[in-house]
Formats: structure tokens, sequence, C-alpha cells
């Protein structure tokens, strides 16, 4: 019965909150225009931070991440490859792998599970502490103030995360190969011989993009926070399921537009 | 309506759509005056205070702050005309106290760097926080926090500054001291202050009038200087209120 009315709960609560995420989209876009006219306007400072603990201080787990990832498809594929001789190919597959789908959802589902619970719970507390009606108070729209800035910033660290965490997957699937004899050059003349600019360019395009999302749902969900005792946790894990969700759709969508173009 | 009146409200309805807290609503503040919004817990004083800081629109009625109605048109004019320190100060955690002061100036200012530098500090001496002006807020106490809050308040020179539960959370000795400050600021800089509190010791040492509110019968019972309506009142709830039960 509870999930009965659950489900009927959600659903009932459902163009409330869809039409609370159109405006807030709507207005980040509309203050985001402004602001590309008039550049100043814009926080730098705290742009710089949020790109600081994004990317830099990201790096690491995004790399690690990727670096195993291309040792576990190395091992999957080398072993059902060597049975036919053509090992080698293992990093032609890691290539187009990493580089069009794996590199960019993964590294995104970290920046999720990092910086978008980070921003949740980051604004979700300053709304708690009257922090937003402050700002609003001294005339200060929160989404310049907070929400661009941060976007901004995890926007152009996605790419950066992205290009590293792909690397080290290359990287990890060539130290595997090379423990099943395959010499590094051959494995690297394949990786090179097989990734095409389109592939490379069109992935980062998309890890940007999910980038934005993740900022997106991260700072909206913050400003979403009820002033309750469990309203920060409950925002930070909204995060990071919502960007994870958003993160799946907006591949699968990419995925189907690459089919329907015949790319 | 007054002629000299700073904020006025006029038949008003506060609460949210949906939810009237309290109705007809009617009273005036002068400007440099201290009017304090006084009643128990729950009463919707701070929902009141909401809406002459232009958080929420008010259900029904009239109000003006500083000659202007809130709306979308008057809005960023009016929030520079009105300044308002939180219960819990709401200072910028990831900004110096000195940077949470300097932001209001940086954004709306037209002094250059160095003279909004010099500006902010002056602020700072104002409430006699000069020394603290590269702390961190979390770095120094609830009534500290408060002082810089007022201080940021000010920066702009406001009509009238808005100050919700000033005493809340400090001990007697502090609070005290803050109700010092409020009076000195009025003093030099002639400023209005409008202050949400039930402590009956501030509302004593600083309030010119107070108007109090009523969760039962969800109005405005009483409007006056607090020795008379102490004294004189001829409400059963006011009375009670004022010599604590």
């Amino acid at each position: 019965m509870s999930v009965v009315a659950n489900i009927g709960r959600a659903a009932a609560e459902f163009p409330g909150i869809f039409r609370g995420w159109t405006e807030y989209v709507g207005e980040t876009a509309a203050v985001a225009l402004s602001v590309a006219f008039r550049p100043w306007r814009f926080r730098f400072r705290d742009a710089a931070l949020a790109f600081q603990r994004a990317a830099c201080e990201g790096l690491a787990i995004a790399s690690g991440i990727g670096f195993l990832l291309g040792v576990i498809l190395a091992f999957q594929c080398a072993a059902a490859l060597q049975m036919f001789g053509v090992e080698v190919y293992v990093s032609d597959m890691l290539v187009i792998a990493l580089f069009r789908e794996l590199g960019p959802v993964v590294t995104a589902i970290v920046l999720a599970g990092r910086s978008g619970s980070a921003f949740a719970a980051e604004i979700g507390t300053m709304k708690v502490n009257e922090e937003l009606d402050a700002l609003r108070t001294m005339g200060l729209n929160p989404i310049r103030f907070l929400v661009l800035p941060r976007v901004a910033a995890v926007t152009a660290a996605m790419p950066v995360l992205t290009i590293f965490s792909e690397l080290a997957g290359l990287l990890g699937g060539q130290i595997v190969l090379q423990a099943m004899n395959v010499p590094s050059a051959i494995f690297w003349q394949h990786a090179v011989s097989s990734g095409t600019v389109f592939m490379i360019v069109f992935g980062l395009v998309k890890s940007a993009f999910f980038g934005m999302l993740v900022g997106l749902i991260g700072c909206g969900a913050g400003l979403r926070t009820r002033s309750t005792a469990d309203g920060v946790g409950r925002s930070a894990t909204s995060a990071v399921v919502g960007g994870m969700v958003a993160i799946a759709l907006a591949d699968g969508i990419a995925a189907a537009i690459c089919h329907v173009w015949g790319v | 309506m007054e002629k000299d009146a700073v904020v006025e409200l006029e038949r008003v309805d506060a609460g949210y759509p949906g939810s009237l807290v309290l109705s007809d609503i009617s009273f005036s503040v002068a400007g440099g005056e201290i009017f304090v919004l006084l009643g128990t817990s729950g009463c919707g004083k701070s929902t009141v205070m909401k809406h002459m800081i232009g958080l929420n629109p008010v259900l029904r009625g009239t109000l003006r702050v500083a000659g202007l109605e809130w709306s979308a048109a008057t809005r960023a004019e009016l929030c520079r005309k009105i300044g308002v320190m939180y219960q819990s100060g709401a200072l910028f955690g990831s900004m110096t106290c000195l940077e949470n002061i300097l932001l209001p100036l940086e954004e709306f200012s037209p002094l250059k760097k160095k003279e909004r530098t010099e500006r902010a500090m002056e602020l700072l001496r104002d409430v006699e926080l000069a020394e603290a002006a590269d702390r961190m807020p979390g770095e120094i106490s609830g009534g500290m926090r408060k002082r810089v809050a007022i201080a940021r308040a000010m920066a702009l020179d406001p009509e009238v500054v808005f100050l919700d539960e000033p005493s809340a959370g400090l001990d007697p000795i502090t609070s005290s001291a803050l109700d010092d400050l409020i009076l000195s600021l009025r003093e030099s800089k002639r400023m209005t202050f409008v202050v949400v509190t039930h402590e009956l010791a501030s509302i004593f040492k600083i309030a010119d009038r107070c108007a109090m509110f009523d969760k039962a019968r969800r109005t405005m019972i009483a409007i006056g200087e607090p020795e008379r309506l102490r004294d004189g009142s001829n409400d059963d709830f006011v009375r009670k209120f004022f010599n604590r039960g």
C-alpha cells in the first residue's frame, strides 16, 4: 500500500518539480546570456576556485579509475581475442570504448559523486544558514553569484579530467598487453591508427555537456534544500542520483544521434 | 500615513500563498526610530519582516519602504535602501569578515577599490571589530558574527536596517553590548532600525515603539512605547507578556 501511495505522491508532485527545474534552467540560461554580454559581472575568482576543486583535486581519482577501467577492459578482451591470436586489436577496442563512450561517462559519474554532491551540500548549507536570503536582500542573484561560476567551472573541468582518464586507461591496457608479450610500440601504433579526430572531439564535447549537467543538477539540488535536519544530506544524494540519471539519458541520446547520422 | 515614515504597512495580510499568518496589520516607522516587532515564538513577526525586506510578497494590502512599494520593478532600487541582519548572521563562510562587507560595495558602490576597503574597515571599526577583518566567520564568536553582519547591512548607507532576533543565542552581557551598539549607531548615523525580538530587556533598552502580534488572534494587538504598553494596556495578553506571565 505504501508503495502505491508513494507512486501516487510522486506522480502528484511531478508537475511542480518539473516546472521548478524548467524555471531554474531557464533562469540560469538567461543569467548566463546576460553575463556573456557583461563579462565583468562573472565571478571569475569563484569559478577558478571551483575549477581547482573539480579538476586539480579530482585528477588523481579520475585518472586512477580510468587506469583501472583500461586494465579491466584489456584483461576481458584479451582473454577472448587471444583465442584467435589477435590480442593486438585490444588497443583498437580500448581507444574506441574509452574515447567514445566510457571515458566521458565514467569521468562524469566520478564528477557527479565529487563535485555535484559538494555543490548541493555547499549551497544547501548556505540556504539553511539564510545566506541565500542575505544575497537576495542585497539585490544579488544567487544564480549569477553561486550557480554560474560552479557550472562554468565543471563544464571546463570535465574535458580535462576526461583526457587524463582516457590516457590513463590506455596506459593500463598497454601494461596488460605488455604482460601478454605484445610490444608497446605495436600497441601505441594500433591505438593511434584507430583513433580519429572526430571521435576525440565528439567525446570531449560530450564530456563538457555532461559536466554542465552535473553542475546544473548539483547547484539546483542545493537551491531546493529544505530547512530540515536531513535536508542537506537529501540534496547531496539527489544531486548524485539525478546527475547519474541525466548522464545516462544524455549519453543514450548522443548514441542515438550518432547512429542516425551514421557517425 | 505619516509624512516622514520610512516603512509603512497599510491593512497588510501576512503569510504565504494558501496560509494566512497575520491579517490586517497597519503601522508606520518614522525615520531615525528604533521600532520593535514582538510577540511569542511562532506568532509571525519574522514573516512580517520577510515581507518588509522583500523576500515574500504580501498577501493583501500595501507595503512601502522608503516611499516605494515592493515590486519586480522597484526591487533592485529597494534592495539598496535596506540592510538586513539575519538571526544567524548569514555571513558567507568562504569569505573573510572584511570580504563579507566588501561584497555589497563591490557590486553596487561607485567607490574605487582602495576607497571600498577603507569604507569596509571604517564599518568594522564602527562595530569595534577592526581586528577581525582577516578572520573567517567560522573563527569568531556568535556575537562577533552578528556585529559583522550589522556592519555588512550598513555598507551601502541604507535608509532602514532590519535586525532579526539580534539577541538570540547570546549571553546577557553580549546581548546588552549589542543593544548598546544599535543605540550608538542610531545616534551616530541617524539610521532607522526595525528589530524582531522577544527579549524584554532588549525591548525596554532600545525600542522607541513596538508592535505586538498575537498568534491566537492572528493580528497586531498593540502598538506604542513599551513602558506604556506594560503599564497601561487593557489587554490581558499584553500585560502577561510584559510581566512574564
